[in-house]
């Protein structure tokens, strides 16, 4: 099937759209649009971030987990205490594949589950004396840790338990700094206001810890990587080109980060963002008060990468300048080698995503360079400022979804037909049963690191591995199959 | 009377940002900027109007100031 036109595609969302009752129908139509790359601002075709229709399946997380599942969980020398019942810690326990290195345990603690576990009598009678045994139980069992994080699950905010008060107290006893975070799960619309607050906690609990501190010798190429979680070492598969062009990086937000790297960020000379979405705020907050500028960088595909590694040269001198093209260079015979092997077998495969907060735009280019074509694509929590950075990269004509439902992207998948889908765990096996062959893009499918030259001979196999894969020639039982043997896509007959 | 956090942008234009309502937009024009005073009715990009008492000296940017609407 060739690229649909506008109005084709205006066609298609008016067809989906009709099943649903008229306030619903008018709801969901703000969410649904048809890029168009010369609009310089979105708000003008989709709307974002807003309460999901009640009724409607929607794939959106929480508060706290933007807060504990993603900004603060991966910081490997603190304990994160999912404060309240034992089950949204538990259930959500390393499930992320953050990587890190350290003995869990002993002086890293990322994929065990620390918990309140809160009874009926603690939420009668507030949860703090809890709170403190607890802080002085972890203390004690575990000397090596850092500094603990208090992520609130929803009774806390309910029952109004003062959970800044016992941290402070304990924080001070125990002198290491104990971080309230009010991530409650109620809060917001999705997991988007817990990266904000997460932030906000870390701004006024993390960053201004060393600030008369001078001991830390800095060098004038210090940076620090912000907003790369190290799904599957991703932000080590980042970290090694940052460190060949010459630079130093500092700290690494979040994946497989510590607690001291945090406390000296205030001290390097550029903040690169990867995931804007969770971790802007933060990186606003360091430009305001310590002037130190930021940028968003991209580093999934070689072409995003050399505009990226360019870009990042761009602050500093030319040995940086000149190293980054050395880097570039080094990498080409690699990457070239790579996109001559699978281009061939992908060349022309359309897909569709649909995932968080960055990784809709962000893998665009990588796409592309295996000559993929992205021909829808949404977020589940994005902002305006999102999609602003989205309609660029994407083609005219092509779907956005904005917290798309679980109904509206089967009826786009059937209609659309592509030949990948990108999302989590919770749309695959559904589109896997439907014949169409799909990826996790927010766990990399178990795979990975994506990011990087190194990631993205991975990302080009896997994608290879997932379309080419013969299973989807088998989708049919071999008792339905025609007298001619022609094989029907399942996904057609739906 | 949102709090507006204004930085320049990698063209040298100044960016309007409301955390709150992720409103991230480019400044047209100030009603006074000048080496001494800075603020007064502010345009911006998308048509919307806005009003900061002008500043004397001029504030350093990236900072965040408090903005009334104009409009209303």
């Amino acid at each position: 099937m060739t690229a649909m036109t506008r109005e084709e595609t205006q066609a298609l969302i008016q067809e989906v759209l009709e099943v649903y009752p008229d306030k619903a129908k008018k709801d969901r139509a703000k969410h649904l649009a048809v890029n168009d790359p010369s609009l310089e601002q979105s708000k003008k075709c989709i709307t974002s971030n807003r309460k999901s229709l009640p009724g409607v399946m929607t794939v959106r997380g929480c508060a706290y987990a933007g807060s504990k599942g993603v900004v603060w969980g991966p910081i490997k020398d603190m304990v994160h205490i999912s404060h309240g019942p034992v089950g949204c810690g538990q259930y959500s326990r390393a499930g992320r594949r953050n990587y890190y290195v350290g003995h869990t345990g002993v002086n890293t603690f990322g994929t065990m589950n620390f918990t309140s576990d809160f009874q009926e009598k603690d939420i009668v009678f507030g949860g703090d004396k809890k709170l403190a045994k607890l802080i002085d139980e972890v203390n004690a069992l575990f000397p090596l840790v850092k500094g603990m994080s208090v992520q609130s699950e929803c009774p806390i905010g309910l029952i109004g338990d003062d959970i800044e008060a016992v941290s402070k107290k304990k924080g001070k006893e125990l002198e290491k700094p104990i971080v309230p975070v009010r991530c409650e799960g109620f809060r917001g619309v999705s997991q988007s206001l817990g990266h904000h607050i997460a932030n906000d906690a870390i701004r006024d609990w993390v960053i201004g810890n060393r600030d008369g501190d001078t001991s830390f010798a800095t060098t004038p190429y210090d940076v620090a990587v912000i907003g790369d979680y190290n799904i599957g070492g991703d932000a080590w598969a980042s970290r090694i080109l940052l460190e060949e062009m010459g630079l130093r990086v500092v700290a690494q937000w979040s994946g497989d980060g510590t607690l001291s790297e945090m406390e000296l960020t205030p001290k390097v000379k550029l903040n690169l963002i990867h995931c804007y979405r969770s971790m802007n705020y933060i990186s606003r907050f360091m430009e305001e008060k310590y002037g130190i500028p930021w940028m968003e960088y991209n580093f999934f595909g070689p072409t995003k990468i050399a505009e990226s590694l360019r870009k990042i040269a761009a602050f500093f001198d030319e040995t940086i300048q000149a190293n980054a093209e050395k880097v570039i260079a080094k990498y080409e015979a690699e990457y070239s080698a790579i996109i001559a092997k699978y281009r061939p077998r992908l060349e022309g495969k359309r897909v569709m995503l649909y995932v968080g907060g960055l990784r809709p735009r962000h893998v665009i280019g990588a796409y592309e360079d295996l000559g993929m074509e992205v021909v829808g694509t949404g977020y589940e929590f994005a902002h305006n400022d999102d999609y602003d950075r989205t309609m660029k990269e994407m083609g005219d004509s092509t779907l956005l979804y904005d917290d798309v439902t679980g109904y509206e992207f089967e009826e786009f998948v059937k209609k659309v037909k592509p030949d990948l889908i990108g999302s989590g765990i919770k749309e695959k096996y559904i589109f896997q049963k439907m014949g169409v062959p799909f990826r996790q893009m927010h766990s990399w499918d178990y795979s990975g690191p994506y990011h990087g030259y190194d990631g993205f001979a991975i990302f080009a196999r896997d994608m290879d591995m997932t379309i080419n894969n013969p299973c989807w020639k088998s989708m049919q039982a071999p008792w339905l199959k025609s007298a001619e043997g022609e094989v029907e896509k399942i996904a057609a007959n739906a | 009377m949102p709090n507006v956090m204004i930085r320049r942008n990698d063209g040298g234009d100044l960016l309007f940002y409301v955390a709150k309502k992720d409103m991230e937009e480019t400044i047209a024009s100030v009603e006074q900027d000048t080496t001494d005073t800075w603020g007064g009715e502010v345009l911006l990009t998308d048509g919307s109007r806005w009003y900061i008492d002008p500043i004397s000296p001029p504030p350093l940017f990236p900072t965040t100031l408090r903005f009334k609407r104009a409009d209303d």
